[in-house]
């Protein structure tokens, strides 16, 4: 196993143009694990720690660019008001050591149906910032996750950032594990309300063969809520949309049965994550709709 | 701290500072706390090689050629070893029954079986020459449960049997059954007004030490060789070893390396001969250290069972007869199976009377990984079932399933199944009253102004709930462990101790076998020598096979037997002690003629309190030193039809109160309290006494919620070995675990001390799935739950 250390963005993408089959690192706290359980061998492997704008940051208007190893840490303590949901989700990572090194860039390479950061993504609206020799595309995050832990990302791209939608409106995430913490989700959950364009995101995780959002689910609560005039009105969800909402949520999950649940769990647990989850962003917006009245 | 029948006079009453009874720190605590403890994996040797261990896909195959060539042929590969190079003709090990293969001949039975070893000069270089050694496997159908293993033409694990058991047992994939028959069941059974029967199923528990299995071996002048290893029985070992060597036991010398935890799983051996082999074979000094992995196939598991019970009860609540068949999955090998059947059976209803008894447990041999030794060892497992049990019969009965069980506790005096009388303290219904009467956590902790603190909820930070769908549930359990080993066994420890002058200072020096895997026995041994020798400084001596064997650090016998050794050697170095001072000093004071002298705080006194001379002055430039042997009364073995015989030499009794909230909708479980009440009989160092409580407590609740390893049914691989997927227990998991230590004396123990470390093991489980049956309605016979269990998933 050859060990490439470049110094810079641009030696990296030299470096991944010459040896497509190199593996890049940064937190390692996936590709260590695969090397040291013997599954992964990899014959480069590709040191991206050297290159410190990895590791920024931007607020924009709209979005977050959000460098590829930021570590989770980071994002909990700096991004939490921008990218609420991402931020939930980074404190369901691991442990505090697992944190401070992992990244969404190593999620986004993987790209484990289990990664913790897909269903804030998905939920939120992202672009994959990817960049090779050849130039510098972003991808849109519905079109990266392309099947069980492979991604859009040609042989010779590496992650640079991703662009995430700033919150418009409140965002959930929720993850179902077997313990209270340093647990691979069985199942998770991510929601994202967006009032400027009356819509609402979903992202699944861990209940099919790549992170997915509940479109139908999507579809049908955002016309319920455009036809009941719920966006204006803020009134209470109904229960029954509610549950619906949670069917579809659950319907769009295509599972497996693992050591780690069955597919029956999966679903089930899916769609009490997505009637709960909506009822807290519901209610947050509801509270938040209040306070702007109330204020005006 | 309530001190209840404690005998007032210690042996010679010294008062000395850091002796018996206080919480002196364990030497080790801040090194390990630190990162600084040197662990067995932690060895380093000039010019040493690192072994590797090929093992088997398959559970069950027969093994048509082993090409090795380009393996050996691999640059840095020093030595490759299979069956056909083994020195001599002992080629099997085993704690009581010698079926295991050194490495595989001719099959495999269980899903990673050592097959062929390897000695390079880079563990890398190992672990790939391994990879190319070619095994040509012929797969063989697996037994895997009761069923398939018993089944008419099942295939047998193990052809031509001749074991101790092999003539009792009903089939030959049968390790071992124990029967235990008393009173009438028939006539009982047609008093009771109630009558509960229920099929337990128990998975598959890791000890899930944290320490991976690791040596060192080091070839010897002399041809022996000296192996440095983690391991709980030091001699135990060395008898398996050496006859495999084809050595004399005084050329394989032993010392015990750092041990990272044991719970059992380091009672077999794993890499200790395969080092040692490599060692003699290439003349250097060789290095194994699995990692989690293998760690998963390198050591015994928590035996499964399945648990057919039948209680019966009158109306106003005495049980009336209990029936049971406990089935045992002892795996591909024999392990520790025929004692843990003799544990499961004997101990099988739990600590209540009950006159009429019909007991049977098996353990099967399989193709699942081989099962032995675990922290409660047999107890556990019918503890799971026989306190589901109670508390059915209590809620048919309408009665408080607490006072029930009291109505029914065993006490000083009652006579167990087997026909031995209890003959010191058991404490049965006081410890629940205790447990019962400790203050509950208040009611939904986890509101606060700011919202929910999820921290508070099950789930935790993954934020599944802000306190939608969330029950409360309690639950209570108690249990009954042997302490020691049983049915017979020469149960005995050695200790050395010596006494001298160093630096103008008296100081004693305590040597034993005893293998310190965590339990805090060289805390206590020192705590021995201050309180029976009355000095300040006790050194003691690294744990090898230059002193006589300790018997194992398991069955929670270490503090009672090597305990016992040490204040055996340590009354007789004083009384060698004092004979010195009276020829020394005699003539000087008439109280030296006197029986009652103490040695306190490095001086001889009168038991008056009069100083006679310092220890120094009398010992001078001699040093005093003794080697003995101690044991505990001796037991007998169950008759193998009825089951009746002294068959134990003390029990250990703890009581749970679990208090748990459960979201009903996800199925996920929060314990938030696990109270326990254990009687110790004497605490030699209470804050030591209450991390092993604290610690088996949280065992337990790890096999309630969360620890199982999972083999295919079809083909009996291990489906999870790795702590991504076995999970135990996190910081976040563990709840409070307040502890009412009572300490009631057993007269024939030392100290009247009681075997503290597995006691609280078995309750704790069956507390925490009482408390979730509370919380949710649900019948729940298996553990550990699931998610799927409790929402109808699975």
């Amino acid at each position: 196993m050859d060990f490439l250390r470049p110094a810079s963005w641009e030696e990296a993408l030299a470096a991944k143009a010459e040896h497509p089959a190199a593996v890049p690192i940064a937190g390692g706290t996936d590709v260590m694990v695969e090397i040291n359980f013997d599954h992964r061998r990899p014959e480069y492997l590709m040191d991206l720690n050297r290159i410190r704008d990895l590791e920024e940051w931007e607020v924009g208007a709209d979005s977050v660019r959000l460098g590829a190893s930021v570590p989770y840490s980071r994002i909990m303590e700096h991004l939490r008001a921008e990218l609420p949901g991402l931020a939930l989700a980074a404190h369901t990572v691991a442990s505090p050591q697992i944190r401070n090194r992992g990244g969404v860039g190593g999620n986004l390479g993987t790209a484990s149906p289990a990664g913790d950061a897909h269903p804030a993504l998905l939920a939120a609206g992202a672009e994959v910032e990817a960049e090779s020799v050849r130039g510098s595309r972003r991808i849109p995050i519905d079109a990266f996750y392309t099947g069980v832990k492979r991604n859009a990302l040609a042989p010779d791209e590496l992650i640079r950032a991703v662009h995430i939608r700033k919150a418009d409106g409140p965002q959930q995430f929720s993850k179902v594990g077997t313990r209270n913490a340093m647990v691979i989700a069985v199942c998770a959950f991510g929601l994202a309300l967006h009032p400027e364009t009356r819509t609402v995101r979903t992202g699944i995780g861990s209940a099919a063969p790549t992170p997915v959002r509940a479109r139908a689910a999507e579809e049908f609560l955002d016309a319920a809520l455009e036809e009941g005039g719920f966006w204006d009105s803020g009134k209470v969800i109904t229960p029954s949309l509610a549950k619906r909402f949670a069917d579809l949520c659950a319907a769009a999950c295509n599972p497996i049965d693992d050591v780690r649940g069955t597919a029956g769990y999966r679903r089930h647990a899916v769609g009490v994550m997505a009637r709960r989850t909506l009822t807290w962003t519901w209610e947050s917006y509801r509270g938040a709709r209040r306070t702007t009245e109330g204020a005006a | 701290m309530p001190t209840n029948g404690v005998p007032t006079r210690l042996t010679q009453g010294s008062g000395t500072r850091g002796g018996i009874g206080e919480s002196t720190l364990r030497p080790d605590g801040t090194l390990k706390v630190t990162g600084e403890f040197a662990y067995s994996s932690d060895m380093w040797h000039e010019d040493m090689l690192w072994g590797h261990i090929l093992r088997s896909t398959f559970a069950h195959a027969e093994i048509l050629s082993i090409d090795t060539g380009e393996a050996l042929a691999t640059p840095g590969v020093y030595a490759v070893l299979t069956y056909d190079d083994l020195p001599t003709d002992v080629r099997h090990y085993g704690l009581e029954i010698r079926d295991t293969p050194v490495l595989a001949h001719g099959k495999v039975r269980h899903h990673g079986e050592p097959v062929a070893i390897v000695a390079a000069d880079h563990p890398e270089t190992a672990r790939r020459a391994a990879a190319k050694i070619k095994v040509d496997y012929r797969e063989l159908p697996v037994v895997t449960d009761e069923a398939t293993a018993t089944a008419p033409g099942a295939v047998l694990v193990h052809e031509n049997r001749d074991d101790g058991h092999a003539g009792h047992v009903p089939h030959p994939n049968i390790v071992h059954r124990q029967p235990i028959v008393r009173g009438d069941v028939g006539e009982a059974r047609r008093r009771a007004d109630v009558i509960v029967e229920g099929e337990y199923t128990f998975g598959m528990q890791d000890q899930a030490f944290l320490g991976p299995e690791s040596g060192l071996a080091v070839p010897e002048e002399d041809g022996g060789v000296h192996l440095y290893i983690a391991t709980q029985w030091l001699h135990s070992d060395l008898r398996q070893i050496a006859p495999v060597l084809g050595l004399p036991e005084d050329r394989v010398r032993m010392t015990l390396a750092g041990v990272g935890g044991a719970f059992g799983g380091r009672e077999d051996l794993s890499m200790q001969i395969h080092a040692c082999l490599l060692a003699l074979r290439t003349g250097k000094p060789v290095k194994i250290v699995y990692n989690r992995f293998e760690s998963f196939f390198g050591h015994v598991h928590r035996h499964p069972a399945r648990l057919r019970y039948e209680h019966g009860a009158t109306a106003d609540g005495r049980l009336t007869h209990v029936r049971c068949r406990i089935v045992l999955d002892g795996g591909a090998y024999a392990s520790a199976s025929p004692a843990v059947v003799g544990n499961a059976a004997s101990l099988g209803i739990g600590p209540y009377v009950v006159d009429d008894v019909d007991i049977e447990a098996v353990a099967l041999y399989t193709n699942n990984p081989p099962c032995g030794a675990m922290r409660g060892f047999g107890a556990v497992q019918a503890c799971f079932a026989y306190e589901a049990q109670m508390d059915r019969l209590a809620a048919r009965l309408g009665m408080d399933p607490v006072e029930f069980r009291q109505l029914n506790a065993m006490e000083q005096g009652t006579l167990l199944p087997t026909g031995q009388r209890v003959d010191s303290p058991a404490p049965v219904a006081e410890l629940l009253r205790r447990v019962k009467a400790m203050p509950m956590p208040p009611e939904r902790q986890w509101e606060s102004s700011e919202g929910a603190d999820v921290r508070q909820l099950p789930g935790g930070l993954s934020n599944t709930t802000h306190g939608e769908g969330v029950v409360r549930g309690v639950g209570y359990a108690v249990g009954i462990k042997n302490v020691g080993f049983s049915e017979g066994f020469d149960d005995y420890s050695t200790a050395r101790v010596r006494m001298e002058v160093v630096g103008g200072e008296p100081v004693a020096t305590v040597h034993t076998a005893m293998a310190e895997v965590g339990q805090g026995g060289i805390t206590v041994h020192a705590q021995i020598a201050r309180t029976e020798l009355g000095v300040a400084r006790v050194t003691i001596h690294p744990a090898d096979t230059r002193v006589g064997s300790a018997g194992s650090t398991s069955a929670s016998r270490q503090t009672y037997v090597t305990g016992g050794a040490v204040r055996n050697a340590c009354e007789l170095v004083r009384e060698r002690v004092l004979e010195l001072g009276r020829r020394r000093f005699g003539s000087y004071h008439p109280a030296w003629a006197t029986a009652e002298l103490l040695l306190e705080d490095g001086k001889v006194v009168t038991d008056g309190g009069e100083v006679l001379a310092g220890l120094a002055d009398v010992l001078g430039e001699e040093a005093v030193e003794v080697e003995e042997e101690w044991r505990h009364r001796p037991t007998e073995p169950f008759d193998p039809r009825t089951g009746q015989g002294n068959g134990h030499v003390q029990y250990s009794f703890a009581a749970h109160r679990a208090v748990v909230e459960v979201d009903t909708e996800l199925g996920l479980v929060k314990v938030v309290e696990l109270a326990c009440a254990q009687d110790v009989g004497k605490a030699l160092n209470p804050l030591s006494v209450i991390g092993q409580i604290q610690g088996g407590t949280t065992q337990g609740l790890g096999m309630a919620v969360m620890e199982e390893i999972l083999v295919d049914s079809g083909t009996a691989k291990v489906r999870n070995p790795s702590f991504t997927d076995y999970l135990i227990p996190t910081i976040l998991d563990t709840p409070t675990i307040p502890v009412d230590l009572l300490e009631l004396a057993d007269d024939h123990a030392p100290y009247g001390l009681r075997g503290v470390g597995e006691a609280p093991t078995l309750s704790s489980t069956p507390a925490v799935l009482a408390a979730i049956r509370d919380a949710t309605g649900l019948a729940l016979d298996r553990t550990p739950v699931r998610p799927e269990h409790l929402t109808g998933t699975g």
